[in-house]
């Protein structure tokens, strides 16, 4: 029988592997060929009797998601092994646009921010698209996506806050170089939202494109609730990638965030 | 054609931003009215901030909406600093939820302190949440005798105009609305969602939501708003706005032959996007103008009269 159409679904498929990245940070690969899903966008997890959470797509074949042990609900997906079902709704947002005729582009990722950053230079180097990629961590252990980095990046510049790899310091000193040295037709950045400032920032200064990918605190990730707003955007349909004049445009970017009351905290 | 009063201000049309749905933040609430709605409502405030319930918050259902939000918000000291020194022409309607008549009056008197500085044109008081603890029907609000104590608390605190948004899931609306009159109400808000109601995931074996029940909003509860609209209508003599599936101009027109003078929208938002108040007014006026119609006024109550 033909039923009403539901738009947000919610599908359950088993988890096909878990791959440890770090000592913190789990790659789970679904058993689904999300091929709608793009860069960028997210899916909400749900974890049944116990939550839900947004998470970026680290991959669309076969679906990936890649997890920080850091809350409740991470810890309990970071315990999920092969042959697990897991649930979870979208794809959600807008995902990174690339411009036409782009020849190279640049991405920038802090922490595990190079998750969807890698999901991204995939795509490109799949569209002849030449990816330039700079690495950010505190130390050489929270360097994760290495190997399939290297494997699409024409190539991969590392920065540790340490100097245990790579050249000692933030992105920056990276990222400020390379506009410098190259052309690029477009720099994303996804990070700690302070990094994504500054990179947006220099962008800016030399008229380069730029995209950012921004997180807020989401509860229903379609639109409704109001929860993931920054000034008047909502995260999860107007982002989370906003290019950096809409970032720059809200007041909040780079500054403060919401928590789960709507209470503006620092960032 | 759609302009009309609401108290202190005269808005472009009778159609509100319903509580609970973007306006968390005052930036949110300007989206709302930067897309074209008359007024805004924003989210109920609480004595203290809340986070709400766990995820996952909402569900779709056949022609519908399950949501458990479980009231987030920051608190009234907080909420009214946000959404203070209103100054656009939409009108602006503080909303505040109290565990009983003391909280509202507590929360009353809050707003009536700034009320000033706030701008705004009125307050809501909802008594009719239907998933939250301590609150709303689930604290046995909306007998005619709680909506008695509870409205004439707020009232001996401030002198705001004042909203009382009902459950349509209570039985007797009717004798809920004519309470909420008689102890001061300026007006009624008909309704909040219906239910609760639930949502299993045959896969998983679980309710979805984070709460288990959760109220149900959109087009499934159309019909039983239309129809507690048009007994109200004729039980008080206060103004009514209609809250409930309203998705399109011609629901809204619908709404107010049943009796509203101002309608509001939420669960539309999900299906047409913050856009969507600007749509509905453009349809309501396309109607108006195939059927021959020049003012709100015309339509107000027209399926009441006798033929």
């Amino acid at each position: 029988m033909k039923r009403f159409e539901i738009n947000n679904k919610i599908y359950t498929n088993k988890i096909r592997k878990v791959i440890g990245e770090n000592y913190r940070v789990k790659s789970i690969e679904i058993d689904h060929d999300m091929t709608k899903a793009l860069p960028g966008q997210f899916i909400m997890i749900w974890l049944p009797g116990i939550g839900e959470r947004p998470m970026s797509i680290g991959n669309n074949v076969p679906l990936t998601i890649s997890v920080a042990n850091v809350g409740n609900i991470s810890g309990e997906i970071c315990k999920l092994k092969a042959g697990d079902k897991l649930s979870y709704r979208g794809p959600y947002g807008k995902p990174f646009s690339v411009p036409e005729k782009a020849k190279q582009i640049l991405v920038v990722g802090g922490g595990y921010g190079i998750v969807p950053m890698y999901f991204l230079a995939k795509a490109a180097r799949e569209s002849e698209i030449e990816p330039f990629a700079v690495v950010g961590g505190k130390t050489e252990k929270d360097l994760i996506y290495q190997k399939p980095l290297f494997a699409v990046c024409k190539e991969v510049f590392i920065t540790t806050d340490d100097g245990s790899k790579g050249r000692k310091g933030n992105v920056m000193v990276e990222v400020d170089d390379l506009l410098q040295k190259k052309k690029f037709d477009c720099v994303y950045a996804c990070g700690p939202e302070k990094m994504m400032y500054f990179v947006a920032q220099a962008c800016r200064k030399q008229n380069i494109p730029c995209q950012v990918s921004l997180e807020r605190y989401m509860k229903c990730g379609t639109g409704v609730c109001g929860s993931c707003a920054i000034n008047g955007k909502f995260t999860c349909v107007d982002g989370p990638v906003f290019t950096a004049e809409e970032a720059f445009a809200a007041s909040e970017f780079g500054k403060k965030h919401r928590d789960a009351t709507g209470q503006a905290k620092d960032w | 054609m759609l302009e009309t009063k609401f108290f202190n201000k005269k808005i472009k049309n009778p159609i509100f931003l319903a509580s609970g749905v973007l306006g968390m933040t005052k930036g949110s609430l300007e989206t709302a009215c930067d897309n074209g709605c008359g007024g805004v409502i924003a989210k109920s405030l609480t004595m203290e901030p809340r986070k709400g319930h766990e995820g996952p918050n909402i569900v779709e259902v056949e022609c519908g909406i399950l949501n458990a939000m479980g009231y987030p918000n920051p608190g009234i000291d907080y909420g009214l600093k946000e959404f203070g020194g209103w100054d656009r022409e939409e009108a602006l309607v503080i909303s505040i939820v109290g565990k009983d008549a003391k909280e509202f009056g507590m929360l009353a008197e809050k707003v009536e302190t700034v009320k000033k500085e706030l701008g705004a044109s009125a307050i809501e008081a909802a008594i009719s949440c239907p998933h939250t603890p301590g609150y709303g029907t689930m604290a046995g609000q909306g007998t005619p005798e709680s909506v008695m104590e509870i409205v004439g608390a707020i009232r001996d605190k401030c002198k705001l105009p004042l909203i009382v948004k009902l459950s349509p899931s209570i039985p007797g609306e009717g004798k809920a609305a004519e309470a909420a009159q008689k102890a001061g109400a300026d007006v009624i808000n008909m309704g909040n969602s219906l239910g609760p109601g639930m949502k299993i995931d045959i896969n998983r074996k679980k309710p979805v939501l984070g709460f288990g029940v959760g109220g149900l909003t959109g087009p499934a509860v159309k019909p039983i708003i239309v129809r507690c609209v048009y007994d109200i209508y004729k039980t008080v003599k206060i103004p009514i706005i209609a809250t409930g599936g309203i998705t399109t101009g011609e629901d809204a027109v619908e709404m107010i032959m049943a009796g509203a003078s101002w309608i509001s929208v939420g669960s539309a938002v999900y299906y047409r996007s913050p856009k969507v108040f600007g749509e509905i007014a453009k349809e309501m006026k396309s109607w108006m103008e195939l059927n021959g119609y020049k003012k709100l006024a015309e339509l107000k109550g027209a399926a009441h009269e006798k033929i």
